[in-house]
């Protein structure tokens, strides 16, 4: 049955990307046919997959036009059941919200190819996460690069968007590359392609290529994921893409990174060495912290949802590296525990997130401008993407009640375990991270705070604010199905983590869930002896009695009493757009703390008619230095330059220079390569 | 469960009556030490009602955004302050959530404070939105580091548990690292409770302002609302700090003639940490805001040293 529901998925979506293909003449029935397929294929998926996580046994299919060396098969164990469950939910509501949202570019592009590559994208999505053959999980991922390159570079008569396309796409060949030489290293030890004769392979590898292997795969997924510094391709892709592939983007394509690494740190890796832990906590949490700090610099509404990724990467690493180390240190129960969290945390990120980018696409399709600046006052005009983005926002900073808040939690819970583990000075890395992780959930609260209240709150500051419409009926749709997910989410997390009973068994040999779930499903806990308990449903109730019992009955009285006037503004009289505190204006007091890190430059022009005192016209620039892509990537590129210009010499374009290449070569395979 | 209603009813009560108290206490004592008379103990009571009886003027720019944060706010802070130990170890709602709890509740009422301060569109209302969302971000890691330590001390971060494990061990506040992770978090409290050096609590008015600047627009029962949550925040942190340093006089349990000597020794200790936190705003100036965040790297650093000194000492 489950093999069933995931091939018919698989199934549709390839079917409907062929339709779209032949329908691109007529924009609207594409649309139509693009969305309502990849709705389709992602139900059905959710279905099967929901069901194979509980399955003893993982559902293998082998597809048929397959030879003995490169087999086409697909197993659905309980780690790629999980991931396509949040495949599932993801995408369904973003093809619910494309239906609307597409509407506007109807005749003026090609739909047809755009519902060609989303469907060819949720569908390589579903086999990367699910393939159990090397080959064919590097031909499941490359159709996702170039599918989601397509997608980023839709908009291909904007310059940033080919740039930010080709950038992607040489990125994530550069990771591709390094997964290729790992998976080559585990082939040659193993003899075999299968995924299922790597387990616990690599623990029986030499130290040294044990060590190199495993970095070649942190990078090579860690690139994928946008773990710092691999991640600059990311802000770009993102901000630049249609927002319903952004959402897809920053919801489920940067998790095959994270699945990646799920896959072979806890299943090709038996209790790996302690350092590769400490690396992956240490990444997790620099990539937290550098994310939500570069986020608070940017007024690009979707950059700062893209830089927000990357720190929710850091914190679902954070889970993975702790998870790690307490594999090392042989603490099954606590690396059950990690898992969880950084599991539960890739979940919940797809939803918020997910919710953020169609949140923030609803806004830039009815403003045209992703520039917070310009924005303002939508909460009026858009009532329901505000109240979805809110509940987004509230959710990304880890507020209670809300699913951020018990990922977050339960990732402070194996941290704080962590310590009493060891005696070694690594614990150290424990509190501290746990005491960074405070640091970016904060910061994170702040940029939120700034990134719901510019663009929505007080009054318009621009014409194409002030005229901004609602979403149409699917936006909306879209975009409440995954506010109402990071509410259960959050409220049903006593039963969300016995979701991971099969995976933690599949990986770690062990359950946690019964020692987690508290006070028959009212309470949840670590599952540590004195771990402390929360209830995220008590919080919930308590809220909804008192606001019920006091709150509406007090405000209805109150009403009575209160006027409408203008803003007091401490007796400023005739408050205007111009007077609001802005995006910028917000984030300065962070922009002067951290300028160590953001090196802001600024310039200020002004010109005078009278006294300095009253300037007639003021120019303003201020700008923070992109630290990586000025200090590595930058120097990179021109040495990779160098290079080139170098190698030119010998591509002189003469045909008799290439026969003598192919000749010194054709001598040195035959002296070196043909071994009798 | 019956016990737990009882319970949760009588610290809900302990709660809303000591807030204004603490804060009218702090007051006169300040006046004291300045050679002032100040306006009486009882003053935010008659405030408060004052404030309840009046109508209120909403900003017509602001959005439900608005209406909404008192309620938030007010409700967040109480149900963190039904979640630490008061007069008892047991915390009434202590199966609900813990430290980390607590501070995240206190988190979601300042979510929504700082929104609504940009809800009006006043530019003052900007100004103290990020400021205070600025400062406490900062003052979260050394606050992060000293609770790890006082719950790596007690192997969790229940405050029941931590209560618990304090509960008999009236000196060990003398030890290193408490003392370290004590000074952290009164740090932390200062700059959480918008108290000089950070913020000056009397302030109206003026540019330096962070909390008063978030709540300008408010008026009548609404700003009541966002005042008596202050001061409950203001309980909540205080009580958190003595009670999981210094547990004297804490009970096993909320009933019987010990709740009574419970609270005696609840109020002994809150005037003592008013006492000292008076002598604080007295004796210093307040900061420029740019020299805040050293005063939190202090904090954090002490919340290292506690770190540290659990496993050197």
């Amino acid at each position: 049955m489950i093999s069933g529901f995931f091939l018919s998925g698989i199934i549709v979506w390839l079917a409907g990307a062929l339709a779209c293909l032949a329908l691109w003449r007529k924009p609207a029935t594409a649309r139509c046919v693009g969305c309502g397929t990849a709705l389709a294929g992602s139900l059905l998926e959710l279905v099967g997959s929901a069901a194979a996580i509980f399955n003893d046994s993982p559902a293998t299919i082998g597809l048929p036009f397959g030879n003995p060396v490169f087999s086409w098969t697909i197993s659905i164990d309980p780690l790629s059941a999980f991931f396509n469950v949040t495949l599932g939910v993801l995408a369904a509501a973003v093809s619910l919200y494309s239906f609307g949202y597409l509407r506007e570019m109807e005749g003026r592009r090609n739909l047809g190819a755009f519902g060609f590559f989303f469907n060819l994208l949720l569908m390589s999505l579903a086999l990367v996460f699910t393939a159990s053959n090397v080959f064919f999980f590097l031909v499941a991922w490359e159709v996702m690069a170039l599918s989601a390159f397509c997608l980023i570079s839709f908009e291909h008569e904007k310059t940033e968007a080919r740039k930010a396309g080709v950038l992607f796409l040489i990125m994530s060949h550069a990771g591709t590359g390094l997964l290729l030489i790992a998976f080559l290293n585990l082939t040659s030890a193993s003899g075999s392609l299968d995924f299922s004769n790597f387990y616990q392979l690599a623990s029986s590898l030499s130290p040294l290529q044990q060590g190199a292997v495993f970095l070649l795969f942190l990078f090579g997924f860690g690139v994928k994921a946008g773990l710092v510094p691999l991640h600059i391709w990311l802000p770009e892709a993102h901000s630049v893409s249609p927002s319903n592939v952004s959402a897809l983007m920053s919801g489920i394509v940067i998790k095959t990174g994270i699945y990646g690494m799920a896959r072979v740190f806890f299943s090709f890796y038996g209790p790996p060495p302690i350092w590769m832990g400490t690396v992956v906590l240490a990444l997790g949490v620099v990539s937290a912290l550098l994310g939500v700090l570069y986020a608070l610099m940017e007024h690009d509404l979707k950059r700062l949802l893209a830089w927000h990724s990357i720190e929710n990467i850091g914190i679902i690493l954070m889970g993975f590296g702790t998870a790690l180390m307490f594999r090392s240190l042989d603490q099954p129960n606590l690396a059950a525990l990690a898992l969880i969290a950084g599991l539960y945390h890739t979940f919940n990120h797809a939803t918020f997130k997910g919710l953020l980018f169609l949140g923030a696409g609803s806004v830039v399709q009815s403003t045209h401008t992703r520039n917070m600046e310009k924005m303002g006052g939508l909460i009026r005009l858009m009532p329901v993407t505000a109240i979805c983005f809110l509940v987004g926002a509230v959710a990304i900073s880890g507020l209670p009640p809300l699913n951020g808040f018990v990922s977050e939690w339960l990732t402070y819970q194996a941290l704080l375990a962590g310590f009493g583990t060891t005696q070694s000075l690594t614990r150290l890395m424990f509190p501290i991270a746990g005491s960074l992780l405070a640091l970016t959930a904060a910061l994170a609260a702040t940029c939120f705070v700034k990134a719901f209240a510019i663009p929505f709150l007080a009054l318009p500051r621009s014409e194409q604010a002030a005229d901004a419409k609602e979403a149409s009926a699917t936006m909306r749709a879209g975009m409440a199905v995954l506010a109402v997910g990071c509410v259960a989410l959050g409220l049903g997390a006593t039963w969300i983590v016995r979701v991971f009973d099969p995976i933690t068994q599949q990986t770690l040999g062990v359950s946690a869930s019964s020692a987690m779930v508290m006070a028959h499903g009212m309470a949840l806990s670590p599952g540590t002896p004195h771990g402390g308990t929360i209830s995220t449903t008590g919080m919930a109730l308590l809220f909804l009695l008192a606001g019920a019992a006091f709150a509406l009955p007090l405000a209805w009285r109150w009403r009575r009493r209160s006027v409408k006037g203008p803003t007091w503004d401490c007796g400023l009289p005739g408050l205007t757009a111009d007077n609001e505190y802005t995006a910028t204006a917000f984030s300065k007091p962070l922009r002067m703390i951290f300028s160590a890190l953001y090196r802001p430059h600024r310039e200020i022009q002004a010109e005078y008619e009278v006294s300095p005192y009253y300037p007639s016209a003021i120019r303003f620039e201020s700008e923070i230095e992109p630290a990586f892509e000025k200090h590595l990537y930058e120097p990179l590129r021109l040495r990779i330059m160098a290079l080139a210009n170098r190698m030119r010499a010998i591509q002189a374009g003469s045909i008799n220079a290439y026969l003598a290449y192919i000749f010194i070569t054709l001598i040195l395979l035959l002296l070196f390569g043909v071994r009798p | 469960m019956i016990e737990r209603i009882v319970e949760s009813w009588a610290q809900l009560i302990l709660l809303l009556a000591l807030a204004p108290l603490v804060t009218g206490v702090i007051r006169t004592l300040k006046a004291r030490l300045q050679t002032r008379r100040g306006p009486g103990i009882f003053q935010p009571y008659r405030d408060l009602y004052k404030l309840f009886r009046k109508d209120m003027v909403i900003p017509e720019t602001a959005s439900w955004i608005f209406a909404a944060t008192p309620w938030v706010v007010f409700f967040s802070t109480i149900l963190a302050g039904l979640m630490i130990p008061m007069v008892a170890a047991d915390a009434p709602l202590g199966l609900f959530g813990g430290v980390l709890a607590v501070i995240y509740l206190l988190g979601l009422g300042r979510f929504f404070l700082a929104l609504s301060g940009l809800d009006t569109g006043s530019s003052f209302g900007g100004l103290g939105s990020s400021r205070e969302m600025t400062i406490s971000a900062l003052a979260e890691p050394a606050m992060m580091l000293a609770i790890f330590t006082v719950a790596i001390g007690a192997g969790s971060t229940g405050l029941t548990q931590i209560a618990g494990a304090a509960i008999g061990q009236n000196w060990r506040f003398l030890a290193p690292a408490q003392m370290f992770a004590f000074a952290a978090l009164a740090v932390v409290l200062i700059a959480e409770t918008g108290r000089i050096p950070v913020d000056n609590p009397a302030t109206h008015l003026e540019l330096t302002m962070i909390h008063e600047a978030m709540i300008l627009e408010y008026s009548g029962p609404y700003l009541a609302l966002v005042e008596w949550a202050a001061s409950i925040k203001q309980l909540v942190l205080m009580t958190l700090l003595i009670n999981c340093f210094w547990p004297v006089g804490l009970q096993p349990a909320w009933f019987g003639f010990g709740a009574l000597i419970g609270i005696g020794w609840l109020l002994a200790k809150l005037l003592f940490l008013s006492c000292a936190i008076v002598l604080l705003e007295t004796v210093n100036a307040k900061m420029r805001l740019f020299r805040v965040p050293e005063l939190l790297a202090v904090a954090f650093t002490l919340g290292s040293l506690a770190l540290v000194s659990t496993f050197l000492f």
